[in-house]
């Protein structure tokens, strides 16, 4: 019974101080199976992975390979029994090629000398045989996504692993990288190789795998053949109660144009290039605009230019009628933006303030919380931080004092909701607000964002999760290489075509063109994957 | 002319060898702010071990003893190194300015303790080696050829083939650049990063004898080595990393080092009528002017300065 299984790891308990990550988990993964693990973050999938990858020891359980017991003390020892891992953060070297990238650590030399001759022809014969197509001798930093991803796949193969774990590979590609990534995950079973799949996308796990095992809170829930099941019973699984897959919304009344963007360029950090290129935009009040785009395209700086981080290259943000190009952060957020950062720990929360100042960071100098002497008003502060709380089911250990590091980040994340949303504003910026959410959160924010739309502010919403971008905007705007380059209408337009616009191989809003006032044009369709055959 | 390309080569090949040693450590992942400190005490332990050994020993022995003697100081200091920022996780920058403090205070009190001077009652920090210097020499024609040339270029050579040719480099610059995809194909990252520290203590330790012997029969050690260690970081900041540019980078400055030498027999130099200060400080200058301009397009090792830590993935 125990030889059809590849790896089984029985009843594995793992601690951490004040919580059990893993309670008593099972989990038994076929030879040439795809099986996929599924959880909310949180649930404890990582730490199980990493139990298995020899990151952890598990405090009781056991692992088995092939029936028979092993023990993982660290990663070497993984890959000494054929398990490989693709994390959801790369780990690749930048600056090195791909070929040495992928023997690194396997190294064959001869006298010391490295015969890179042996490591190319093995490494293009596996790229042949499983259709990974890669450039050896191109340096990671200059491909694409899709490729370094085909690359730590090649790494894993090469070192002839049979277990072969995905740690949410999908999280970082687009629509048509992640369709070409399914059927090589596939083309990989059928060779023989186990897989392991972690995701919390129901439609992949639909697609790909054979079965699936939930873990919630930590909890093994069950295993189930996905051909027998539903995306609705895995997302009842996952969260332990009903979940509304489609958010539902009235048709969209737009007003008076609340923000309006004139040829913003934004210089990036990181290369000589602008990251945000002539970009021309509005958004009115009582509609919902989305920025969609494969991260790193300069949605951050534009959302760093639109804040006031980051001055302007060029052009012209105009607020309300007022021209703010120019104007203070703190001018911007007294005059009707409200702005929910990407990065919550670094630009929404002072970490080791209390909840309560966090709630005035804006407002603190106004005269509802500062005394004429200059004195802060600690009694305003702390009843105004309680009703937000309440009102937005805020959850902290010690209310207003909670120090905000000690939140949860879904809560965290609910406490800036709060403190944006209850302040006097015209426009709300929303980067990435469920990003490191459960399902449940989630919900609770796409409800945030629509009711906000119906009370007449003007939303401005970047995101990443194609779900999001089709299910909650009114407009959709994707955002390319720093230039937008296309907008489509959510309603109108499919995830496919949604893709082709996010990997540059299809445009249909000219460089300087007046987003607001353009129809819809079919541009000539290059080939799907435009970007990479450019190469 | 004969005496600026043969200063120049000498300079050069201090700057070179110490300027590889700063390359292997970064490369490994570790900022090397105390090559100065590890250039002065590989420098003492040579000028120790010349004033050591007897009159009549032969030139051979003076050149090994010498050049060992200062390898195995370099690498016994660089441990300073290695044990605080590998090990403790200790501040790289710190580390390696107390380094630099420490080893000229300690060369000094060293040197003043052995008290070299022919007159007791004159204490002093300088050691004179002039007839073990000339071990070292060789006369080609005119040309006053030093063994350590050779060491140089033989060295040089060899840190571009075990960088680029060698596992051993290929894994020590993935520890420089992402220690943890390194450590996740099963490289132990601190045993790399302390072989890039010993190596930098053994090519510094080397660069500081050579540095001393270089032009000069006797050296003030109050005076560590001139900031000569931070020269060669700037060298390999304008080399970018990699062997091959760090020597033309060397060679360039080395010229400059070599003017303040030589500048009063060249005609049109002289002519000028600058005082020697000037061409003293030609080296830093450049330095100062050269990094301006280059070091924002510079491509330093991705980890380098960030201690690593198993824990953290």
């Amino acid at each position: 019974m125990g030889q059809e299984y590849a790896i089984e790891m029985v009843n594995i308990t793992k601690r951490f101080p004040g919580i059990i990550a893993n309670d008593n988990i099972t989990l038994q993964l076929r030879k040439s199976e795809i099986h996929a693990l599924l959880g909310e973050n949180g649930a404890g999938k990582s730490t199980l992975m990493s139990v298995l990858f020899g990151l952890y020891q598990a405090e009781e359980g056991v692992i088995k390979k092939d029936g028979k017991e092993v023990s993982i003390n660290n990663p070497n020892d993984a890959n000494d029994l054929g398990i490989g891992m693709v994390h959801q953060h790369f780990k690749l070297v930048q600056c090195f090629t791909v070929l040495e990238i992928i023997i690194l650590g396997v190294e064959t030399t001869s006298g010391g000398v490295l015969q890179m001759d042996e490591a190319r022809a093995k490494v293009m014969a596996l790229s042949e045989k499983y259709g990974l197509q890669v450039d050896p001798d191109a340096k990671i930093e200059d491909i694409t996504v899709g490729m370094q991803q085909r690359t730590e796949i090649l790494k894993m193969l090469y070192r002839d692993n049979e277990i072969l774990i995905f740690d949410e590979p999908t999280a970082v590609l687009t629509p048509q990288e992640i369709d070409e990534l399914m059927v090589i995950m596939k083309n990989l079973a059928a060779e023989g190789k186990s897989i392991l799949f972690i995701s919390h996308k129901l439609n992949e796990i639909m697609e790909v795998a054979d079965r699936v095992s939930v873990l919630r809170r930590g909890k093994y829930i069950g295993t189930v053949e996905v051909k027998n099941t539903t995306k609705e019973e895995l997302s009842r699984m996952m969260v332990g109660r009903d979940v509304q897959m489609v958010v539902e919304k009235e048709p969209s009344k737009p007003g008076d144009t609340i923000l309006k963007v004139e040829n913003m360029t934004v210089a990036s950090k990181l290369h000589s290039n602008n990251a945000v290129k002539n970009v021309s935009f509005e958004v009115r009040e009582g509609e919902i605009v989305c920025i969609a785009g494969i991260d790193g395209n300069g949605q951050t700086e534009m959302v760093y230019g639109l804040a006031g981080f980051e001055p302007l290259v060029e052009g012209k943000i105009i607020l309300c009628g007022e021209d703010i190009t120019k104007a203070s952060i703190r001018h911007r957020s007294t005059h009707g933006m409200s702005h929910i950062p990407e990065d919550r720990h670094k630009h929404g929360l002072v970490l080791d303030y209390p909840l309560e100042y966090n709630m005035v960071l804006q407002r603190y100098f106004e005269p509802e919380f500062t005394a004429k002497s200059g004195f802060l008003k600690k009694k305003d502060i702390r009843g105004y931080s309680e009703r937000l709380e309440a009102e937005h089911d805020v959850r902290s250990g010690q209310g207003p004092i909670t120090i905000a590091r000690s939140m949860s980040g879904g809560n965290q994340q609910k406490a800036i909701i709060a403190r944006e949303v209850d302040r006097e504003h015209k426009l709300l910026i929303a980067v990435q607000p469920t990003r490191g959410l459960d399902v449940g959160a989630i919900e609770g924010v796409h409800r945030h964002l629509i009711e906000e739309r119906d009370n007449g502010r003007a939303v401005l919403l970047v995101s990443l999760e194609l779900e999001e971008v089709m299910n909650v905007p009114d407009r959709i705007l994707v955002m390319y290489e720093g230039e937008l380059v296309g907008e489509l209408d959510p309603k109108k337009t499919t995830v496919e075509e949604l893709g082709l616009y996010m990997a540059g191989a299809k445009r249909n809003l000219s460089v300087d063109a007046n987003t607001s006032e353009i129809e819809e044009s079919e541009v000539v369709d290059n080939t799907r994957e435009g970007k990479e055959e450019a190469k | 002319m004969l005496l600026l390309v043969q200063y120049t080569i000498i300079f050069a090949s201090v700057l070179c060898l110490v300027a590889l040693g700063g390359c292997f450590s970064e490369h490994s992942g570790v900022i090397n702010l105390g090559l100065d400190g590890i250039m002065v005490m590989g420098a003492l332990g040579g000028a120790v071990t010349m004033f050591l050994l007897p009159a009549e020993a032969s030139g051979v022995v003076i050149v090994l003893a010498t050049t060992f003697a200062a390898i195995l100081v370099g690498v016994i200091y660089s441990c300073l190194l290695a044990v605080a920022s590998i090990n403790f996780k200790a501040d790289q920058t710190l580390i390696g300015t107390a380094m630099n403090l420490l080893a000229t205070a300690v060369a000094t009190v060293f040197v003043r303790a052995m008290n070299t001077s022919l007159n007791p009652d004159n204490v002093s920090s300088s050691i004179q080696y002039i007839h073990e210097k000339k071990a070292f020499l060789k006369y080609v024609g005119k040309f006053e050829f030093n063994w350590f040339m050779l060491m140089a270029v033989v060295l040089l050579v060899l840190s571009y083939f075990i960088l680029y040719k060698t596992k051993f480099g290929l894994r020590l610059q993935a520890c420089g650049e992402n220690p943890q995809a390194a450590d996740s194909v099963g490289i132990n990252v601190y045993a790399m990063r302390w072989a890039g520290v010993l190596i930098s203590g053994f090519l510094g330790g080397l660069g500081g004898i050579v540095y001393i012997t270089a032009g000069v029969s006797e050296w003030k050690f109050e005076m560590g080595v001139a900031g000569f260690g931070f020269l060669a970081l700037a060298v390999m900041i304008f080399g970018q990393w990699r062997p091959t540019k760090i020597a033309l980078a060397a060679l360039l400055f080395g010229m400059f080092r070599a003017l303040s030498n030589v500048y009063t027999g060249i005609g049109f130099l002289a002519a000028l009528h600058m005082p020697s200060t000037v061409y003293n400080m030609l080296p830093y200058i450049i330095s100062l002017i050269v990094l301006a301009f280059t070091s924002k397009n510079s491509r330093a090792p991705k980890a380098e300065g960030i201690p690593y830590d198993k824990g953290m993935r």
